[in-house]
């Protein structure tokens, strides 16, 4: 994409001004088509997606494997905090905690990014510099959405001018749930278009779609707009980030890379506190799409406490004893 | 693309929790008693390690054991105020569950499946079959067999090799809720968890001779089914030994449920939730190994979908973990015996050389023991033996029809007529399809389900009777009339 979109022109037009790859190229060519192209994707059949999501949770990992889960996980946290009481001094706290988790063993691995509010993007990347570890921001007016597009994206704009790597947007939920699924479909064209180099995350807010059925569609608009990651939750919303919303949301990227080629990152985000909770994930990534996914370019999970809960299990598997909460630090 | 093996450690669980002697007797009138047939060994199969010496019960050890339940039927367990039998119910339901671990180990080891079902699985249904029916020990006049229905007498059973501890809690708690006595014959390969049940039976203060197990082969079976003084005879297995049993049963005052093969049809629809429906494909024809009467074991795609569901069924098979049963992460387990091992394979070669394909996912077999790995054939036409015959493995036939009719004529087209499978989102096309299917059970978009309040049994040549529900009462119960 080369042009510039004017937003202005993209809200009640029927046809969406670019196209999904091949072979759903033509799938956006008017309203009716691509409700059409949604509603004809193979139903989810709640009961099943959660007995298999249950049945996956049944797993047992442990001693090597879960040595090795345990560090993958740490790898792919998106460290987190979205709080209207964030300061810089929070921010900086946070990133010396992303670069080592651990003060007390140097070989835990460093976390994959941190995740910010767009005006604390600036001290994150400073804080970060030189690390590798990415800086994601949250944009779009979020966690509702509930703003004008050219609002939305000159909040996308200012977050990657304050150097965010990582733009983590929220979808239009209202229109989704009206139906106005090219209107979607076209504000995450426009956010990706404004996010330049920067990697889009697309955040469906599973919590308000409710139905599989829904989490399903949304995760393929979103695919099929540009997005470079789908994301479950705000975090804000209860129920988060659950095991059969991952899931279906994995099955799309799975059926996704199958017809296209592309493959999309999953992020699930809110709600994922414990190690086991984390290893349930990654569980689930190894037998729904493979280990292709298993790696922190194509998963992350977006969490704050997570991390102390993986790094004393990981002292425990060091020690062979637990310890306690003042043994991990607090941010 | 980068790629990260995630190996998962072995997980086994301990085999500590149970005690498994190094021979056993038979279970009669509330003792271990010695057999005075020849003792037989049962084996692990995933290990050909034998387990234990087991006795197998005579002519004579049948005798004893009917005369001790004709006695407990007409001294304590007949005369007993229904809801005392109730409350002993209840008390076996709560052993079972407090021994839950033991029995699944038992059962895995005894049997060969993977301690996932028999822990999730196997062992909580057995628990349930008891609670439900302890609940309608003393509710009888409402199973619809008039104001006071009677106990039958003495209820000769015989039970398979594939759920040994499930099958057991389907015949003896329907039975003894309903004021019969009991004597069961376990499968010859797998007699441990029955005998350990015998414990429980004690451990509850169980009256004497109410329940009493004998253990054997075929020869001890038939003295069961054949023993005059038994008043109802209930037996799950093959068709073949069915059928014998039928004849010997014919022309007597005994009443008989049969229980036999199948060879279900799991229709999937265009319309299907297709990833829900290629885990029930999975769940249909490889839970427990495909040892199952009523597995899904000939897929019926719509041929629309047919190439994209092949496709997301071999995906999946491949993540299959075959292996050591006791590892908690086991898919798959072992073939019972070596015996069930030939059967497979030489109806799977059958397939073959009529034509159909074989596919197998590359999967590792344990050296020692008896291994079949998951299989599908696809090309499968109804004339084809893999089509018509149980296989009782984990062998899959694929099928495919064009319109939903064909796809009822496919599925009835089979002597069998146990189970069936409908995967579709249309409300409407599923009960219409239901309705046309002649099976017992007709599961929608699941497979494989069980309650104990839901009845169970078969068309045709599956059997006859019901059991489960209030309709399996009805099989041990007589009204005024009778």
């Amino acid at each position: 994409m080369t042009h510039v979109l004017d937003p202005d022109a993209l809200s009640h037009d029927a046809r969406a001004l670019v196209a999904p790859l091949p072979p759903y190229d033509d799938v956006t060519r008017s309203d009716a088509a691509f409700r059409a192209f949604l509603h004809g994707l193979p139903g989810v059949d709640q009961v099943g997606a959660e007995a298999r999501a249950a049945q996956l949770g049944t797993r047992s990992i442990k001693t090597t494997s879960k040595a090795w889960a345990i560090d993958t996980a740490i790898s792919m946290v998106d460290l987190t905090t979205l709080e209207g009481a964030d300061t810089p001094g929070k921010v900086r706290s946070l990133a010396a905690k992303a670069k080592q988790p651990d003060p007390t063993d140097p070989t835990t691995p460093k976390v994959a990014a941190v995740c910010v509010y767009g005006d604390l993007a600036g001290v994150a990347r400073e804080a970060l510099q030189g690390t590798g570890i990415h800086v994601a921001a949250v944009a779009t007016a979020f966690p509702s959405g509930r703003a004008s597009k050219a609002v939305k994206l000159a909040d996308v704009r200012d977050a990657v001018d304050n150097g965010a790597d990582e733009i983590d947007m929220v979808i239009d939920r209202g229109a989704f749930l009206a139906g106005r699924y090219l209107d979607v479909y076209d504000e995450i064209v426009a956010v990706k278009e404004a996010c330049g180099d920067a990697h889009l995350k697309v955040i469906l807010e599973t919590g308000e779609l409710k139905t599989l059925d829904n989490v399903r569609r949304a995760s393929w608009i979103a695919m099929l707009a540009g997005g470079d990651f789908i994301k479950t939750s705000t975090g804000k919303i209860n129920p988060a980030a659950t095991l059969p919303v991952c899931l279906v949301m994995l099955e799309a990227v799975r059926d996704f890379r199958a017809a296209t080629g592309r493959q999309i990152g999953m992020k699930p985000a809110g709600g994922i506190r414990t190690t086991k909770d984390a290893i349930k994930h990654l569980v689930m990534i190894n037998e729904t799409v493979g280990p292709d996914w298993l790696d922190p370019d194509w998963f992350r999970f977006g969490a704050s406490s997570l991390l102390n809960d993986l790094l004393l299990q990981r002292q425990k598997l060091r020690t062979g004893h637990y310890s306690g909460p003042d043994y991990v630090t607090v941010d | 693309m980068t790629s990260t093996p995630f190996e998962y450690a072995p997980a086994p669980e301990s085999r500590s929790i149970v005690d498994i002697a190094p021979s056993y007797g038979l279970f009669i009138d509330g003792e271990f008693v010695d057999g005075t047939g020849e003792a037989f060994k049962s084996v692990n199969p995933a290990t050909e390690e034998v387990l234990s010496e087991v006795a197998s019960g005579s002519e004579a050890d049948v005798d004893r054991a009917v005369r001790a339940a004709r006695r407990a039927f007409e001294k304590t367990w007949g005369p007993m105020r229904p809801a005392d039998r109730g409350k002993y119910l209840f008390r076996i339901a709560r052993l079972l569950q407090e021994r839950a671990r033991e029995f699944a180990v038992l059962e895995s080891l005894d049997n060969g499946k993977p301690i996932r079902e028999s822990r999730d699985v196997d062992v909580p249904l057995a628990a349930a079959h008891f609670f439900y029916y302890a609940g309608w020990a003393d509710k009888l006049e409402h199973v619809g067999l008039g104001t006071q229905p009677r106990p039958l007498g003495v209820a000769g059973q015989v039970i398979p090799w594939n759920f040994p501890l499930l099958m057991l809690a389907w015949k003896v708690a329907p039975a003894l809720a309903a004021g019969n006595t009991v004597v069961l014959k376990p499968a010859e390969t797998t007699p441990l968890s029955a005998l350990l049940f015998a414990e429980i039976c004690r451990q509850a203060d169980l009256p004497a001779g109410v329940v009493n197990i004998v253990t054997g082969a075929g020869d001890t079976g038939r003295a069961v089914v054949e023993h005059p003084d038994v008043d109802k005879v209930a037996f799950t297995g093959s068709t073949d030994v069915g059928r014998s049993i039928a004849r010997a049963v014919a022309g007597t005052r005994k009443k008989l449920t049969l229980e036999l093969g199948g060879k279900a049809a799991n229709i999937v629809c265009d319309d299907a939730p297709i990833d829900q429906a290629v885990e029930g494909i999975v769940q249909g024809i490889f839970f427990n190994q495909g040892h199952v009467c009523c597995a899904g074991s000939r897929l019926l795609v719509q041929e629309s979908i047919h190439d994209e569901v092949i496709a997301s069924l071999q995906r999946r098979i491949g993540t299959l973990r075959v292996g050591d049963p006791l590892d908690k992460n086991t898919d798959i387990g072992a073939i019972n015996s070596a015996e069930q091992l030939a059967r497979i394979r030489e109806l799977s070669d059958i397939g073959e050389a009529e034509g159909a394909q074989r596919w197998q996912p590359a999967c590792e077999l344990p050296a020692k023991g008896f291994w079949y790995p998951p299989t599908v054939f696809t090309d499968v036409s109804p004339a084809h033996r893999i089509a018509r015959d149980e296989i009782f493995g984990p062998v899959l036939s694929v099928l495919t029809f064009r319109t939903p009719d064909e796809a009822v004529a496919k599925a009835n087209n089979t002597t069998y007529g146990l189970s069936a499978g409908i995967w579709s989102e249309k409300g409407s096309r599923i009960l219409k399809i239901a309705d046309q299917l002649r099976a017992g059970v007709v599961w929608a978009n699941t497979f494989n389900k069980f309650d104990p309040t839901s009845p169970f049994g078969g068309y045709k040549q599956s059997g006859y009777g019901r059991e489960g529900g209030r309709h399996g009462l009805a099989a041990y119960l007589k009204g005024a009339d009778q």
